[in-house]
């Protein structure tokens, strides 16, 4: 009888045991697992490429990638059918990117509009995580020169060639608030060596909002648009105002999109924008960029 | 009382016998291959977590789909945007066991080849998979291994029409997971 019980008991034991073996290796898997959650994780991809619409996004080119950008603004759907809704004329920018490490990117282009070659920077100082370290947004800094080759208006009066000079720095805030959902602002800063006016000002200022909403996981929906503080703004300008689409097929990003700004560096659509909206002064224009890997990244 | 002492005897070893014996790491390593005639991309995850029990043969594997990391960073964004949906699956797993696990012989150094079967978990589905691996012993250092591989259309990810010919249908998958820690 005693015997018996013993080896009840014993049987019980081993079956708790057998139970809880099987939950053991569950248990360890899942601490494991909590234990990898506490590192930072990042926010990626917050837009698909570097550029919203005209301007700057937060995002950077990858480490030794090199981004052939080539970007067209159509003359003026207002033209009409004789210019049919301003294909006849296109100006464009062709430019290259360069990661040099994941957090700064350089730049450089050449537009046709004012013959203008244009340079910049791009620096992230902070991003957008969660987990171990907590950081709402992602911030970067990004200095740009434009030098404008354009005939100077007034050949008889004395040109520097410091007069051709443009110089923008813009902070970028932005964050990925959900999978298909981002915004981010730009304070902008623009400084020119030579004005067309004495009461003109020589430091102009502006605040960008822009934002994308992705439609499907390859096409987005955009939006960018640059208010200029009214006292820093140049007279018969407008605010620049964008809408358009990214989209993505492979190492490809296209971008269409609709812009009363006819420039493409940020001196000219920031602060020299002129097209109404209302007056159907609007550009049809496209980026299109291709990204190339050079060397081995990791 | 006699009785008494020998069932705490017996609990004591009930108990000690049912410690299971469990070895695992923190960083494995899968990698993965897909091979086109276009171009060949591959990834590795060395931050796979892997446990296994040597006495039942339970074994487990785990990995963020984030932390694999590609040669071309584009890649690495494609990878986690547009076909893992990271954020949406963060994690990929496997729980399974050793269906002979008889054969080996964790004191003795050697080659071990087995059969793994367990349900493999990814990108929102979970299918039972059926693998064949390798444990292998030397100097007590117990390592595994195991190549395979997978449809991307049995996990529900699909390869839009303009990159079908850079991205296999099938891809190769290869574990290698140190197993040094004790528990």
């Amino acid at each position: 009888m005693q015997a018996k019980k013993i080896i009840l008991i014993y049987l019980v034991i081993l079956c708790i045991g057998f139970t809880a073996k099987a939950q053991d290796t569950t248990d360890l898997m899942s601490r494991l697992e909590s234990e990898m959650e506490e590192t930072t994780n990042y926010a990626t991809a917050t837009f698909k490429t570097t550029r919203l619409i005209n301007g700057h996004t937060i995002e950077n080119v990858g480490k030794h990638v090199l981004d052939v950008k080539i970007s067209h603004r159509f003359g003026k759907i207002n033209g009409g059918g004789y210019q049919l809704f301003g294909l006849d004329n296109a100006t464009m920018r062709m430019g290259v990117d360069y990661g040099v490490t994941n957090y700064l990117m350089v730049g450089i282009g050449r537009s046709t509009y004012q013959k203008t070659y244009d340079a910049f920077l791009k620096l992230k100082i902070l991003r957008q995580s969660k987990g171990k370290r907590n950081m709402p947004v992602t911030l970067s800094y990004v200095p740009t020169v434009a030098l404008k080759t354009v005939k100077f208006e007034d050949p008889t009066r004395q040109n520097y060639y410091t007069s051709r000079l443009y110089f923008t720095h813009q902070l970028l805030i932005g964050r990925k608030f959900s999978e298909g959902t981002s915004f981010q602002i730009m304070p902008t800063y623009s400084h020119r060596n030579l004005v067309s006016l004495a009461a003109e000002s020589n430091d102009l200022f502006a605040l960008g909002i822009g934002g994308r909403q992705k439609l499907t996981k390859r096409v987005s929906l955009n939006f960018e648009y640059y208010y200029q503080i009214a006292q820093y703004k140049l007279t018969n300008t407008t605010n620049s105002l964008s809408i358009g689409f990214d989209i993505e097929t492979g190492g490809h990003v296209f971008q269409l999109h609709f812009t009363n700004s006819q420039g493409m560096s940020e001196r000219t659509f920031v602060t020299e924008t002129t097209g109404d909206w209302g007056k159907g002064d609007i550009y049809f224009g496209f980026n299109i960029s291709r990204v190339f890997t050079i060397g081995k990244n990791r | 009382m006699k009785n008494l002492i020998l069932i705490a005897a017996i609990i004591v070893i009930g108990t000690a016998t049912v410690t299971a014996q469990k070895i695992y790491t923190k960083n494995g390593l899968i990698s993965f291959y897909s091979t086109t005639k276009m171009e060949d991309i591959k990834a590795n995850n060395n931050q796979t977590l892997s446990v296994l029990n040597t006495q039942n043969g339970d074994f487990q594997f785990s990995v963020l789909n984030k932390g694999f990391h590609f040669e071309k960073a584009l890649m690495e964004e494609h990878f986690n945007e547009n076909y893992m949906e990271s954020s949406k699956f963060p994690k990929s797993t496997f729980k399974g066991a050793i269906t002979d696990l008889s054969k080996v012989d964790f004191k003795k150094d050697g080659t071990y080849n087995v059969t793994v079967k367990g349900d493999l978990a990814m990108h929102g589905v979970t299918k039972n998979i059926l693998v064949n691996g390798v444990i292998s012993i030397k100097e007590g250092k117990i390592t595994a291994s195991s190549k395979f591989s997978i449809k991307l259309s049995d996990f529900n990810i699909s390869i839009p029409g303009a990159v079908k010919g850079n991205i296999a249908e099938a891809i190769d998958i290869t574990v290698n997971c140190k197993l040094d820690q004790k528990m």
